[in-house]
């Protein structure tokens, strides 16, 4: 029973323009840094550029996407309207008007600081007030989620909270202490600087906060395409969850374990010491376990559905799958990437091993196949699912979908792969362009065009994408029936208080992240003679 | 998997499959943390273990990074230190040259942003904080020239901050530094 349509659509549609619109710059990219372009542009124009990718992909699109489908789980799992409306209406404006403001100065190249912006390098402040904006925007919602599951337990008190409900719930409070490591960083350090009220800055305090996000926030990416995982697949190709119980533990490891980790980041840096980049190290190892859990329980869930429609065999119930249904494509097919990612990702969770890898192009390479193929293909995934009930038209370009996902796994692995290689060979990031006539580096422009091509691939896919969407819009009214979630394959009676609440896990949260990030913070805190003056970009001072 | 035919004793299988499944899950985990620790105990690649400090400011001024005391140095027990510092958007020295075989400690820091450095065909790879002096225990096991590029954005600059490793015989290297306490490729 979805009532506030129109606000779910709208984070969806603004979501995925901007999707398209920094899908094209990122193709761009690609091509402008490999041996395909045979005139240089001007090297500021990348840096634009990267800003705006980085910026709108990692901090705008995947906001949007969290934002809608929470509004859309509320309302579907709690089986009532959204409480707080207008709030939530709130929220999306200050969203979109945040991305604007940040966008202006980027486009003027006066920001050309990457979606990181490390200081002592300080863009325009409405750069970095954009980028408050979309965060308490989104914060907005971070309040709401917690509140209706607060009001719906006072009108239901003997009924576990809906796992879709559990999940999208335990994402908000998630994001909402994540976003608080760079929320410190920009009030606190950077914004003072880029006003003009000091000149200063500790670069390497400012590195430490930014690590705080800076992991977590892919989980917070990743929580939506879970859900997907737990709450949709099962109940779209007609099976049920295999467990209930584990997926709410899934949900909570990562709010309990994704920040006090984010020193994985600095294993290079000088500013940490080893006994808290160890620390961090080990915890890293831990947030492995909700993904492995999850895999478990999403391949076992696929099986029953397999095993309902007469499939049979230890392996042979993988043909009976429905694999015309995109819903399990698409699952697939991130299941196979979120594979081959999590097996780099262990390799960069190891200090040696990343020594060898540390902000290469391995780096570049190892995110885009986990965020931009193992999670975002699951968001094209949740829009096919929802689209129906959000615009009251049936979608029904399956073939088109189908081509669609098969085209953004290929070109990810196209891109992804070489990606990968050239960053093993020691090629840095984050360069406009590289001098492949060098005898050094000219063994990598094999590779780095052939991420060019996987690079129109996606945006080809990308197109494909928003056709199928503006196509359902334009369809004939049909009713879609109200939207479901998962049943469980035993629903459990009761379900402990543990399982069904926050409380705990909160404490577990903030307590963890103060024990692993207090000392660093407080030791450069201390340490006056680290502030160093700023260096102002794209204007002249 | 009998679905539906016995809800009890399908849960109870259910569940121990899962058990089992976590167990295993947490031995993973166990297991390759535990791998990590002890080669980083072992072999002790361990970051580096404490926090100095330089002042960007008055770098070129005082202290062990100014000019004339960055590139490479012999010390009294035979190891060799390299200083450098990166700036946008170049390194100084912009050509390091090391013997072979040896133990080399680098200790680099920057004068402006943040800016990075690894040497292609090695594990070198390290942040340069200005405020900060990265340290590494670092040592070639084999004759030849490297690229040593800046790997992060530092600026619009960024894409030009390429330096240079040459690895030398340490014969050659001492007997250069016989005539110069700093060395760079172009001494
Ligand atoms: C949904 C898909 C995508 C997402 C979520 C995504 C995300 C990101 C992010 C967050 C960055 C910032 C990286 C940084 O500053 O270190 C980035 C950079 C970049 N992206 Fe994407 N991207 C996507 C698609 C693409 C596509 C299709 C291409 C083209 C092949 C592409 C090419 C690039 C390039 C070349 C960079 C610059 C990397 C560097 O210089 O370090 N991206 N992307
Ligand atoms: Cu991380
Ligand atoms: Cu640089």
């Amino acid at each position: 029973m979805l009532t506030n349509k129109r606000l779910i659509l709208s984070h969806f549609w603004l979501a995925f323009i901007v999707f398209g619109a920094a899908l094209v710059l990122g193709a761009w990219q690609m091509f402008e840094r490999s041996p395909l372009n045979a005139w240089h542009f001007n090297p500021e124009f990348y840096y634009r550029s990267v800003t705006a990718h980085g910026s709108a992909m990692g901090y705008v699109f995947p906001t949007l996407i969290a934002m809608g489908f929470g509004y859309a789980i509320t309302e579907a799992s709690l089986e009532k309207p959204l409480v707080g409306r207008r709030w939530a209406w709130a929220g999306f404006f200050l969203v979109a008007v945040g991305a604007v403001v940040a966008m202006i100065p980027v486009s003027l190249g006066l920001a050309s600081v990457l979606y990181t912006f490390y200081p002592p390098m300080v863009g325009n402040p409405f750069y970095y007030i954009g980028v408050v904006m979309v965060v308490v925007g989104s914060w907005i919602w971070v309040a709401l989620m917690p509140i209706n599951m607060a009001v719906w337990k006072r009108e239901n008190p003997d009924k576990p909270v809906p796992l879709a409900m559990f999940a999208n719930v335990a994402g908000s409070y998630l994001w909402g202490w994540t976003a608080v490591g760079a929320a410190l960083e920009i009030i606190f350090q950077i914004l003072p600087v880029a006003l003009g009220l000091k000149s200063t800055i500790d670069a390497g305090l400012a590195r430490v906060f930014f690590s705080w996000t800076l992991h977590a926030i892919v989980y917070f990416w990743l929580i939506p395409t879970y859900i997907a995982y737990y709450t949709i697949l099962p109940r779209a190709i007609g099976g049920r969850l295999y467990s209930d119980a584990m997926a709410r533990i899934s949900f909570i490891l990562f709010v309990v374990v994704a920040m006090p980790i984010g020193v994985h980041h600095l294993f290079a840096d000088p500013q940490v010491g080893a006994g808290f980049k160890f620390m961090h190290s080990v915890f890293t190892g831990l947030v492995a376990l909700p993904t492995l859990l999850t895999v478990f329980t999403i391949c076992a869930s696929a099986e029953i559905a397999s095993r309902l429609r007469g499939g049979r065999g230890a392996f042979g119930w993988v043909r009976a799958l429905p694999w015309q249904n995109p819903i399990l494509l698409a699952t697939a097919l991130s299941l196979v990437m979120l594979g081959f990612g999590g097996a780099g990702g262990l390799i960069n969770m190891s200090y040696q091993l990343d020594a060898s890898v540390h902000n290469t192009q391995w780096i570049t390479g190892h995110f885009h196949l986990i965020f931009g193929g193992a999670i975002v293909i699951m968001y094209f995934a949740i829009a096919y699912d929802l689209w129906p009930h959000l615009t009251g038209r049936a979608l029904e370009s399956f073939g088109l979908m189908r081509t669609q996902l098969w085209l953004w796994f290929t070109g990810m692995i196209v891109t992804t792969f070489p990606w990968h290689y050239v960053g093993i060979l020691g090629m840095p990031r984050r360069m406009a362009f590289y001098d492949y006539a060098n005898p050094a580096i000219s063994p990598q422009a094999f590779s780095v065009s052939m991420s060019a091509v996987g690079g129109l691939m996606l945006l080809t896919s990308g197109v494909l994408f928003l056709i199928v969407l503006i196509r359902g819009q334009r369809a004939p009214a049909s009713e879609a029936g109200a939207y479901r979630f998962s049943v469980p394959l035993h629903m459990p009676a009761r379900i402990p208080v543990a399982l069904n609440s926050f409380g705990l896990w909160l404490a577990l949260m903030i307590g963890l992240t103060v024990v692993n990030y207090g000392y660093p913070i407080a030791q450069l805190m201390v340490l006056n003679e680290t502030n160093v003056p700023a260096v102002y970009v794209g204007a002249s001072r | 998997m009998a679905v539906e035919t016995d809800h009890g004793i399908g849960e109870a299988v259910a569940a121990r499959i899962e058990r089992r499944w976590a167990t295993l899950s947490i031995v993973i985990v166990g297991v390759l943390v535990g791998m990590a620790t002890f080669i980083g105990i072992h072999q002790a690649t361990m970051p580096q273990g404490r926090v100095e400090t330089a002042d960007p400011g008055t770098l070129h001024l005082s202290g062990e990074f100014i000019e004339s005391n960055l590139g490479s140095a012999v010390e009294a027990d035979g190891s060799v230190t390299v200083r450098a510092i990166g700036q946008q958007y170049s390194f100084t020295p912009q050509c390091v040259v090391v013997p072979l075989e040896t133990p080399i400690n680098f200790r680099a820091t920057s004068a402006d942003v943040v800016h990075g450095l690894l040497i292609e065909g090695t594990n070198i790879n390290t942040m340069l904080v200005p405020g900060y002096v990265s340290v590494l225990p670092i040592r070639f096991k084999a004759l030849g020239e490297h690229v040593m590029p800046c790997q992060e954005f530092c600026g619009i600059g960024h894409q030009g901050m390429w330096g240079k490793v040459k690895v030398v015989d340490k014969t050659e290297f001492l007997n250069r530094t016989a005539a110069k306490r700093r060395l760079t490729c172009v001494d």
